[in-house]
């Protein structure tokens, strides 16, 4: 067995759900090659050179290819697909927008989303926004799958030797032109990979009351996410979505406010370790699922928050 | 141009999903179905398409068991033109409905492709991306703003980072947010015309396609339940607890 994962990155840094991947691929044979496509990338290679289990790190660095269009690369990946038997990216809109083409191409099924492995060819996934597991077994003599990040941890960025390899590919460009990317620049970790999350849903009742929940994150390090209702009211971005349609989350502490937990958005958090949630209808299905309930209004909760806080001498970061 | 939009019956999103208990999947006798989301917004952006003098004729396809026309029907009553539907096992895999899409395209010859960005009930995410792949098409997937521009289509995507917009010339297959846009609802009178609107049956084996399972489900069982917690009296309680009991912060 031999197993290509296809890094997610940025041209300067390595992904964190790239690393859950190759945690997620070692757990199928630890001979595991990476794929890095990208345009000025030497950090990422050299992140990728030291990071545990890999042995090659297949490169293809090219101006053409400095934006991620689905096309280009998985051309690149059926073309180098010969010698493996899994194919592996992350189930992140990168490797949504990609993988799929790959089986189509190789004609094989793509295994979505992966939270488990149970054998080479035996997986288990996420239906129905989580409602159910399904474990399924792939009669396919080559497996393209992708990884739920959050249900693998990441490996270890240290002690590996990778060996870089300079691909030559001749591939069609495809007529794609890239236009832009407005990308929310913000300080605060990564919302995939916080280990605080606080959300905040159409309770809030508009994006300026919305801010009231940076006081909170600035001082637990936290990352902010939404329901689906607050981003298509238009208090934040897109970006920010939890749930079924949106991102999952599994930090230590998930801070639910002004989110009633329908079940398309308990799909994106009810794996968090910790749940809160302030509410103030007693009714509210996110209560079901929380492991500390506030029924308050918001509006006096947070302020109180934020001095209750204030009031400790250390706070975890 | 010709559109052409495809839609699956799905388990209502409301639903209440039931796990059945020899572990052979989830519960669809007796219960509500519905058009998958995302399709609804992908029938409403052909129709506004339409609308704009943008596109001639809005073709509808499911794949799937008898009920599916039904589904067609209310895309038909939205305001679609005609209805195409393709006879197949509910388990057909993404793959297998791609071929059968592919299929239709050669002989239909539609410029744009709208799809759903994902199906709530099997999650996948793959079948525009196939379909895509297939015809070798340009995709545009998890769009949430799509602007036709003579032989041109701009697409605003949804991504991790953020937002994202590419333009390509048509043809190409776009996939469907559920913030593209708000679906319309059938009037009375459009829901009895739809009746008289024609529905093409055909099958994947007349079509020749072989969309025989990649995957065998070995057993579809419930998640770990989460067991209801506390509620606290005040802010100043949860904060101790997170601090001294679950250790958090
Ligand atoms: C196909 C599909 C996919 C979807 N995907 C997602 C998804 O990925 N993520 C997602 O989140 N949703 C998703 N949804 C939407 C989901 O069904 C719900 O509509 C949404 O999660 C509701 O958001 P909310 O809880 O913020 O709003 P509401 O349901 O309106 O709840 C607001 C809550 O705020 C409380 N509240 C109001 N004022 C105050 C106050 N002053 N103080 C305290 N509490 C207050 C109310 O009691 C209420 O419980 C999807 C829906 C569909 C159909
Ligand atoms: C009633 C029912 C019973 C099922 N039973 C089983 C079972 O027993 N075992 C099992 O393994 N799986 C079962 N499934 C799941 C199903 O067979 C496929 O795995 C699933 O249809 C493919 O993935 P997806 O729809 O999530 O694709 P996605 O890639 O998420 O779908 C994206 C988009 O593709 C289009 N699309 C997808 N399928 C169709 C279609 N059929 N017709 C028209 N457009 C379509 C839609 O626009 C959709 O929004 C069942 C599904 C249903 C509805």
């Amino acid at each position: 067995m031999k197993i290509l994962v296809i890094a997610e990155h940025n041209n300067e840094n390595v992904k964190a759900s790239t690393f859950s991947t190759i945690n997620a691929a070692s757990q199928i044979d630890q001979n595991i090659d990476v794929l890095v496509v990208g345009s000025d990338c030497n950090n990422v290679t050299s992140e990728l050179s030291n990071t545990q289990y890999i042995k090659k790190i297949l490169l293809i660095d090219d101006t053409k290819f400095q934006n991620p269009i689905a096309e280009n690369i998985s051309k690149i990946i059926t073309s180098c697909a010969e010698e493996y038997t899994h194919i592996l990216a992350p189930a992140s809109t990168f490797g949504k927008n990609i993988m799929p083409r790959v089986a189509a191409i190789l004609d094989v099924a793509q295994i979505s989303d992966i939270i488990k492995i149970e054998g080479k060819d035996t997986f288990v996934r996420p239906i129905y926004a989580g409602n159910a597991l399904a474990t399924v077994q792939s009669q396919d003599s080559k497996k393209v799958i992708t990884v739920r990040p959050t249900s693998f941890d990441a490996v270890s960025k240290e002690g590996g030797n990778g060996e870089i390899q300079k691909l030559d590919l001749d591939i069609d460009i495809s007529n794609v032109e890239f236009m832009g990317r407005e990308e929310t620049k913000s300080d605060r970790p990564e919302l995939g990979s916080a280990r605080v999350v606080i959300s905040g849903g159409r309770g809030l009742g508009s994006a300026e009351n919305f801010s009231l929940l940076n006081k909170i994150a600035d001082k637990l390090n936290a990352a902010i996410g939404a329901s689906r209702a607050a981003v298509d009211a238009g208090y934040i971005s897109n970006d920010s979505q939890v749930g079924q349609t949106g991102k999952v989350v599994v930090p230590d502490l998930y801070i639910a406010v002004g989110i009633s937990g329908a079940i398309q958005h308990l799909a994106g958090m009810k794996e968090s370790k910790i749940i809160v949630a302030i509410n103030k209808d007693e009714e509210a299905p996110i209560f079901n699922v929380a492991d500390y309930g506030l029924c308050a209004d918001l509006f006096e909760a947070i302020p109180q928050l934020s001095s209750e806080l204030d009031k400790l001498n250390t706070i975890q970061k | 141009m010709k559109i052409l939009v495809t839609v699956k019956r799905v388990i209502d999103y409301n639903v209440q999903i039931r796990v059945k208990s020899d572990q052979s999947g989830v519960e669809t006798d007796n219960v509500k179905m519905s058009m998958n989301p995302p399709d609804e917004n992908a029938v409403e952006e052909a129709l506004r398409i339409k609308e704009a003098g943008k596109a001639d004729e809005i073709i509808i396809l499911s794949i799937g068991e008898e009920k599916s026309q039904e589904t067609i029907r209310t895309a038909l009553a939205m305001g679609a033109d005609r209805g195409i539907y393709v006879k197949a096992s509910n388990d057909t895999e993404p793959l297998g409905v791609a071929k059968i899409i592919e299929k239709i395209v050669d002989k239909e010859k539609p410029q744009l492709i709208l799809m759903g960005k994902q199906a709530i009930d099997d999650d996948s995410n793959q079948t525009g991306q196939m379909v895509s792949a297939k015809l070798n098409w340009t995709q545009a997937t998890f769009a949430s703003k799509i602007e036709i521009d003579g032989d041109n289509i701009k697409v605003t995507r949804e991504i991790d980072e953020g937002l994202e917009t590419i333009k390509m010339p048509l043809p190409i297959v776009a996939t469907c947010d559920l913030r593209l846009n708000e679906p319309r609802y059938a009037s009375l009178p459009n829901i009895m015309k739809a009746k008289k609107k024609p529905i093409e049956s055909l099958s994947a084996e007349e079509l020749g396609i072989d969309i025989t399972p990649r995957l065998k489900q070995l057993k579809v069982i419930e998640p770990p339940k989460r067991s209801k917690g506390i509620m606290v009296a005040d802010v100043a309680e949860l904060v101790q607890k997170l601090k001294n009991e679950a250790k958090v912060i």
